[in-house]
């Protein structure tokens, strides 16, 4: 049955993966919808980003000292300046890790 | 003109950094997977047959939770219904390939593939085979996807949890839009979007990740006529 529903969930995903590139004509879509498409990526990826912060393991809001959010800060900052994929990543994970290593334990 | 085999390796390099976050998640998510009780190879199955992050967690999460097997598909339906957008903003660069060419690149669009290999189409429009670097992001993703959870189940969560790796997930999609806050349209497509995000948070399905995209792609409708 697990089997079953894994495959099951396996073909929708393909299929919202295959749609829209194989399925669907570009030219179906008009100019004012190409338009709005090139906001794709701010539209979808805070979806990601802000639960991932703001809410904790238990499904509630995290308070505003949160250890997170000031990573995520430093992260924005330094990725803003240094436009480096990895230096985001470290800075963020590395004053996450120096709040809660250093100063809260 | 830059051959296949460069865009190819454009498409692996351009994705290597988000590896950071991507090989401690898998391990996770392997290793999450045994520890609820699940038979190891169905566990490692998805990643071949679903290969999606986030939905292969909420679906072990939901079937060992005691919800029915509806509601786990209908989940991940819903979670990796993010993938059309991409599509839509994909199409315009695979339109030239063939329909079997299409079917076959379409299994390998993953998120951080797809905003790398987007971000690379819009600077490089009149390359021939701009494919190849969607192909490089996306296979690269996909083994180091398999490595990472197949690591994950067979040696457990060798990642301590104290570090939060979990954390450096939405550090990497930070990565990717943090570029953008130079636009005040994006900055505020992003707000309503991640608002929206923690508003619709409990609603059915995980369905908040459909749900605020629709809204702030609806915002950006109103900003660009508002623009003109």
């Amino acid at each position: 049955m697990t089997w079953l529903s894994i495959t099951v969930a396996g073909i929708l995903t393909y299929f919202t993966r295959m749609t829209m590139i194989a399925l669907v004509r570009r030219d179906l879509l008009g100019e004012k919808i190409k338009a709005v498409l090139a906001y794709v990526p701010s539209a979808v990826f805070p979806a990601i980003i802000f639960p991932a912060i703001f809410i904790n393991d238990y499904g509630s809001y995290i308070e505003m000292n949160d250890p997170k959010i000031f990573g995520a800060l430093v992260a924005i900052i330094v990725g803003y300046f240094s436009r480096n994929v990895i230096a985001t990543i470290f800075s963020g994970l590395l004053s996450y890790w120096i709040i809660i290593f250093v100063f809260l334990s | 003109m830059l051959s296949k085999k460069q865009l190819f390796s454009r498409g692996m390099l351009d994705i290597a950094p988000h590896m950071l976050s991507v090989i401690p998640f898998g391990i996770i998510c392997g290793a999450i997977g045994v520890d609820l009780g699940f038979n190891p190879y169905l566990v490692y199955a998805m990643s071949i047959i679903i290969f999606g992050g986030a939905s292969q967690i909420v679906f072990l999460q939901l079937l060992s939770g005691g919800a029915s097997s509806l509601v786990a598909v209908t989940s991940v339906g819903v979670i990796n219904s993010r993938h059309l957008l991409y599509g839509a903003v994909l199409s315009e660069y695979l339109e030239k390939l063939s329909f079997i060419k299409k079917l076959l690149i379409s299994y390998v669009v993953v998120d951080q593939g797809f905003a790398e290999s987007n971000k690379f189409f819009k600077k490089n429009k009149t390359e021939q085979y701009l494919h190849y670097h969607l192909l490089g992001t996306g296979i690269t993703m996909w083994v180091c996807w398999q490595i990472a959870t197949l690591a994950g189940i067979i040696l457990g969560s060798f990642v301590p949890e104290e570090l939060g790796l979990k954390f450096a997930i939405p550090l990497t999609f930070i990565a990717i839009v943090v570029q953008d806050l130079k636009k005040i349209d994006h900055v505020i497509v992003m707000l309503v979007c991640g608002i929206s995000s923690l508003l619709f948070f409990e609603a059915p399905f995980k369905s908040y990740i459909l749900i605020s995209p629709v809204i702030a792609l609806f915002v950006a409708a109103l900003l660009l006529r508002l623009k003109k």
